[in-house]
């Protein structure tokens, strides 16, 4: 059993009731749920692996896969629609590639959309690992992902 | 104290803190103004704050300066040092910083001469932006807690649920339930363990206000929390917050920890005997959760689907005991109506409908933010009084509010006076207080495909409301969903399938710009002569109409779609 899981578990007292910040935490640390974690977390919380599954699958902060180097998080919020953010989503989808919900080819961003992050004042926003920019437009989207790009390569 | 605070310093600097200010650097802004304050010998006289959401968020990052109120908005780290010199130092308040209301107005040098600010009336947010939610003495410094006492102290369970019932405080988060007639409930409810919940998961998309009212004023909620759970006989209390609130939730836990380091929460609150203890739990991405049963599930470490009601939550909830649930708005009015009295808080509002409501103002308006109105104010005022009207001299065209719930008002109902059975009338509804104004140039047909998109990803659990946003836009927008059947157009030029991109040839100057920056090389041309559009290979992004020099303006959306170049 690995140190991180433990430590999270004894942390939460093994309660079952608190599987879900569990899985946040364990989120945290590895920016997924591996499979041999959630196998674990079954076991010592004698919780069947299937509820545990289902929990991790209904919720959308929860991934299954491994994400990129970055998160890229795009809001669909009503007030980021009407101020144009499909339009933003699918140029940030044609830049990285990938669709929404998954991970581009070279594992450097994972794209994901939520349905409102309250901050509509700055609508449409992108939140680049934390970082939020406001009022996005299509034509900034390549300035918003390139620097990430020409980190990689200084 | 702040009272202590004012007495040793000259001047105070509130610099907001909120999501939408950190987001465009307040926290720069907040270190610039020390380093700046401490260069120019200040630091005895001036100090800066940081606060929780000003609700102007539009306009950030904000700085307000005390005593005098003087408003700076749109602040950059490259104007601290001419702020702290002349403002600060020489006394002349800087004019370039001011909020103009239209190009030919003068500047507004006072925040309360700000028409976005003079209409509202503040109760639930009233420290909004005056106090730092992260020190617990600057809350108690402005009446904090006092509530609590008197209900603790003075008042029997019976005594705080009559206080509310009288209030006429109806649930801020949606149906508009009577909040006093709820606890009641779940008092009279049998059982040995009860519990009460916040909830903090925000159904709506659009709607901020419990984000806002968590950062700027956690101890508001605790504490109404706290008077709520002596009058239901409940000795544990949940606080959810959506997942997407990283600030709320640190606000919430520094707030939580300082409340029960002063015996405010804990065993033995006040010496009265009466244990509360409160827990922060984080959402997971699932709008469902804000449902209440959903809500109930998750806490309890489910998967977040609702359940029919009856029985409801006051009977059986958390792990099947009697469940007492209301939103952060709700709880925040809480202190306020036990400390000014009912009655007060009923001379506020409707016959039906008492009291302020918090609505975030957002899409197509000038003032896009957070403000609290008295109930029965009218569209019209919130929008035009309040909001400053539409960006661009665009024509209104709708507000949508209530969520996937509720449903699009047209411009011929802006006079209608806001409270929950008015919405409700209008086809809408009051939900958690999103007020998502459209010009021109939304569609409305796009718009009820969003929710229809929404509602189905989500399985909501919304049941019958569910329709609302289609029936309204049906209801008032007819002429648009016939455009788009009859003669394939969309006359707000959104919808991408009936919408082609074009270049006048008339107004191209072959400056070579779009040809440049178009992503699917769809656009061919020599320079300074007319560029076209291969239609074919054209994806629709939109990307040339927005690099078109504004001297030009030669990309023109159509509709409907052109096969052809």
């Amino acid at each position: 059993m690995t140190a991180q899981v433990q430590r999270i578990l004894k942390k939460y007292k093994h309660e079952k009731s608190s599987i879900i910040q569990i899985l946040q935490e364990i989120q945290e640390e590895y920016r997924y749920l591996p499979e041999h974690v959630l196998n674990e977390v079954s076991r010592k919380l004698r919780i069947p692996l299937s509820t545990v599954y289902s929990i991790a699958t209904f919720y959308t902060a929860f991934s299954l896969t491994p994400r990129g180097k970055h998160l890229c998080t795009v809001c669909m919020g009503t007030a980021c629609h009407v101020r144009g953010a499909p339009t933003v989503l699918s140029q940030i989808e044609e830049r990285l590639k990938t669709k929404a919900g998954s991970t581009s080819a070279d594992k450097m961003f994972s794209l994901e959309t939520v349905n409102c992050l309250g901050a509509c004042a700055l609508a449409p926003i992108v939140v680049i690992d934390g970082q939020y920019y406001g009022q996005t437009t299509v034509d900034k989207v390549n300035r918003l992902i390139d620097p990430y790009y020409e980190k990689e390569t200084t | 104290m702040r009272k202590k605070r004012r007495n040793r310093f000259r001047l105070d600097l509130l610099v907001c803190a909120g999501t939408g200010c950190v987001a465009n650097g307040s926290f720069t802004i907040k270190a610039e103004l020390e380093k700046e304050i401490a260069r120019q010998h200040l630091a005895s006289e001036v100090q800066v704050v940081t606060t929780g959401c000003q609700g102007f968020c539009e306009r950030g990052p904000i700085v307000i300066v005390q005593p005098d109120g003087i408003f700076y908005q749109r602040v950059k780290k490259e104007h601290i040092p001419h702020l702290v010199e002349e403002h600060l130092l020489k006394g002349r308040p800087v004019k370039d910083l001011m909020y103009v209301p239209s190009p030919e107005a003068p500047p507004v040098s006072k925040m309360m001469d700000i028409g976005f600010f003079k209409h509202q009336r503040l109760i639930v947010l009233r420290n909004r932006g005056r106090l730092d939610p992260e020190n617990i003495d600057e809350y108690i410094g402005f009446d904090g807690y006092q509530a609590l006492e008197k209900a603790f102290t003075q008042m029997t369970p019976t005594e705080i649920i009559e206080e509310i019932k009288t209030s006429g405080l109806r649930g801020r988060g949606g149906a508009g339930f009577p909040t006093g007639r709820k606890w009641e409930l779940c008092r009279a409810s049998p059982g040995r363990v009860k519990y009460i919940v916040c909830n903090g998961d925000e159904g709506d998309p659009g709607a901020f206000m419990d984000r806002s009212v968590l950062e700027a004023d956690p101890h508001a909620v605790i504490e109404g929390m706290a008077i709520g759970a002596k009058a239901i006989g409940a000795h544990q209390g949940f606080i959810y917050v959506r997942n997407e609130y990283p600030l709320a939730v640190k606000r919430i836990r520094i707030a939580l920890a300082q409340a029960a380091a002063y015996g405010l929460l804990g065993e033995d609150i006040l010496g009265t005997g009466f244990d509360f203890t409160i827990q922060v739990v984080r959402g997971s991405g699932a709008f469902v959760c804000g449902e209440e049963t959903a809500l109930l599930a998750s806490i309890e470490g489910t998967v977040g689907r609702p359940r029919p009601r009856p029985p409801y939550p006051a009977k059986q909830g958390l792990w099947g005991q009697p469940t007492n649930i209301n939103n952060v708005e709700t709880w925040a009015n809480v202190p306020v109506i036990v400390l000014r009295g009912a009655r007060w808080f009923s001379s506020i509002g409707t016959k039906r409908s008492k009291g302020t409501k918090i609505f975030s103002l957002v899409g197509k308006i000038n003032n896009t933010g957070l403000v609290e109105v008295p109930m029965g104010i009218t569209l019209r005022e919130i929008v035009y009084d309040i909001g400053g009207g539409i960006p661009g001299e665009k024509e209104f065209k709708a507000v949508q509010t209530g969520g996937p719930s509720g449903g699009c008002i047209p411009k011929n109902l802006l006079d209608l006076p806001i409270d929950y059975e008015s919405l409700t009338n209008a086809g809408s509804m009051m939900g958690s207080g999103g007020m998502i104004v459209m010009d021109e140039e939304t569609c409305m047909v796009d718009v009820a495909r969003y929710f229809l998109n929404f509602t189905q990803q989500e399985s909501c659990g919304l049941g019958q409301t569910a329709p609302n946003p289609v029936l309204t836009t049906l209801r008032y927008f007819r002429d648009e969903y016939e455009a788009h059947i009859k003669e394939k157009r969309c006359p707000a030029l959104v919808c991408k399938a009936l919408i082609s991109y074009v270049i006048d040839p008339a107004a191209c100057s072959g400056c070579t710009v779009c040809a440049k920056k178009c992503p699917s090389g769809a656009i061919t041309g020599e320079p300074r002569k007319v560029h076209v559009i291969d239609q074919s290979k054209c994806t629709k992004c939109g990307i040339c109409i927005t690099v078109c020099p504004d001297k030009f303006r030669a990309v023109k959306k159509v509709s409907p779609a052109r096969t052809e170049t």
